[in-house]
């Protein structure tokens, strides 16, 4: 991913910031610029997540995505953020420890980075709130 | 609004083809498809291609331009042909313009062909030009992979409706059954719910042998007006239906993790378009890019109550000979997973089953047949309804 392309969502990615929109209220994470169901008439403006969700459903994943061999296995799930929007992110845990319902809350982490020697990638994952 | 038919069908062999080209396996399938229905190239008014990733697969662009060409379409007589995108669902979606192009009336003879050369990179390449059908900036870049997204699926869908890894395993078991018996398959071996079960783990709770595999193929079939497809064949296979869905592209925007939503939109607008329902279909070729996938696609389609995918699958009810056979192909599992071929594929296969020319996989009676093609975890949903009768 190109220096642009993740510093244009640098703020999204490092303080859950998303979207909310006014007119009817709906949250938006990862952000949207246009309510889906407002749509033109939609009023959007910047958002901060508290950050606390659950698991809505998960996976442990053996075999890894280009970048993310040396991780195995770790585990992915998609969270259900307390105001509403869901999102797709790493959790930290044990493999066995993780379950549908499990409350969790972000920490700051490195993502990933583009091979030896190219950008390092920081944002959020997820740990369990009783940790 | 013309009635459109199909007149002529050809699939490649699927697999591993390492001496054949993309542009060889395009060829193959078009002229395949072209002498099937004893036409010229001449008789052709347009082409469309689906195709998910030449420029990651083979660093190719301008596929249409490439396959008009190579096919002996485009110098002198300078057919037009159009490349069509989807994810995985490109073929389906190639073949929805083709029909299109042909009832709207401005052509008559359309091919509509897929094709996906998938193994001149490494499988790890493979992999990451699949994650292009997910959001990359924001599941890609956490890690996610495609068995891993469906991997999410089942797991919720097994929380909620107590699916069982044995279920999903019968899903492979009954297509490698089906497959042994499609000469074109990659793989032609019955496997046993152990040996899916014994495979290794790819992304909890699926197995490799949950998997559909990196394939190269073609497929193309030939479409005309339905009121002149009896001077072409004597077994014309009418189009009755085609609906087309899109739903967010992320998973994690779903109304309903477990419910592909494009599927039950498309499902819904086929059926009102013929005039249908569930019960009225004999047989389905569906999207089984992952075993789960198979089982959202038959509850979505309505052949069997939402969660009760599994446990059918388990009682046998979608193998052949039974209420509703499910992918007599063999499937994407079985069959092979040429990204941009497959919904053409599905489409052969239904019309090999109503022509009653489908071998030792033949549905007895078959009359109606459904193909449905998904674009990535469910982003974009394609349907189509086929009959022997007009």
């Amino acid at each position: 991913m190109s220096v642009a392309r993740f510093w244009r969502n640098q703020i999204a990615r490092y303080n859950l910031v998303g979207t909310k929109c006014k007119k009817c209220g709906e949250h938006f994470y990862p952000p949207r610029n246009m309510c889906p169901a407002c749509r033109r008439d939609g009023q959007i403006e910047d958002f901060k997540f508290n950050g606390h969700g659950e698991v809505l459903t998960f996976t442990i994943i053996h075999t890894a995505a280009e970048g993310f061999e040396n991780q195995t296995p770790y585990v992915l799930g998609i969270i259900k953020l307390q105001e509403g929007p869901s999102l797709t992110c790493q959790i930290i845990c044990e493999p066995e420890s993780v379950y549908i319902g499990m409350k969790v809350k972000p920490v700051f982490r490195k993502l990933g980075q583009d091979g030896e020697r190219g950008m390092i990638y920081y944002g959020n994952k997820f740990i369990p709130e009783q940790c | 609004m013309r009635d459109v038919a199909i007149i002529g069908v050809k699939n490649t062999s699927f697999g591993e083809q390492w001496d054949r080209s993309f542009r060889d396996l395009v060829v193959d399938a078009g002229v395949g498809a072209v002498e099937d229905a004893g036409i010229v190239g001449e008789k052709i008014d347009s082409m469309f291609v689906g195709n998910m990733s030449g420029g990651q697969f083979v660093e190719q662009e301008h596929i249409g331009a490439l396959i008009a060409d190579y096919s002996g379409l485009a110098k002198d007589i300078h057919i037009p042909s159009t490349r069509v995108e989807a994810a995985c669902a490109s073929g389906g979606l190639a073949l929805r313009q083709g029909i299109y192009a042909v009832a709207s009336g401005i052509d008559d003879i359309v091919i509509a062909a897929g094709a996906e050369k998938m193994t001149d990179v490494p499988a790890p390449k493979a992999s990451s030009a699949l994650a292009a059908a997910a959001d990359r900036e924001w599941e890609g870049i956490m890690g996610a992979t495609f068995p891993g997204l469906y991997a999410m699926i089942a797991r919720l869908h097994m929380h909620k409706y107590g699916t069982t890894s044995e279920q999903l395993a019968e899903v492979a078991v009954k297509n490698h059954m089906n497959g042994q018996f499609n000469p074109i398959a990659q793989y032609r071996k019955p496997i046993s719910v152990d040996s899916v079960l014994r495979s290794i783990m790819v992304a909890d709770p699926l197995h490799i042998f949950d998997c559909s595999p990196i394939t190269d193929g073609s497929s193309a079939v030939i479409l005309a007006p339905a009121d002149i497809a009896h001077e072409y064949t004597d077994t014309p296979i009418y189009v009755k239906a085609t609906g087309q869905a899109s739903d967010t592209i992320a998973l994690h925007d779903r109304r309903d993790i477990t419910t592909l939503d494009a599927t039950l939109a498309a499902g819904r607008r086929a059926y009102s378009m013929a005039k249908m329902e569930a019960s009225d279909i004999d047989l389905v070729e569906v999207h089984d890019c992952f075993t789960i996938a198979e089982i959202c696609a038959i509850e979505d389609l309505g052949f069997v109550k939402k969660g009760e995918g599994g446990i059918a699958t388990q009682n046998g009810e979608t193998a052949i000979g039974a209420r509703i056979p499910v992918n007599t192909s063999g499937g994407l599992k079985s069959c092979g997973h040429p990204v941009g071929a497959t919904g053409v594929k599905q489409a052969v296969e239904i019309v090999e089953q109503l022509r009653g020319e489908a071998g030792k996989r033949q549905v007895d009676g078959a009359e109606v047949g459904m193909t449905h093609n998904v674009g990535g975890s469910g982003a974009t949903a394609v349907v189509h309804i086929f009959s022997r009768n007009r």
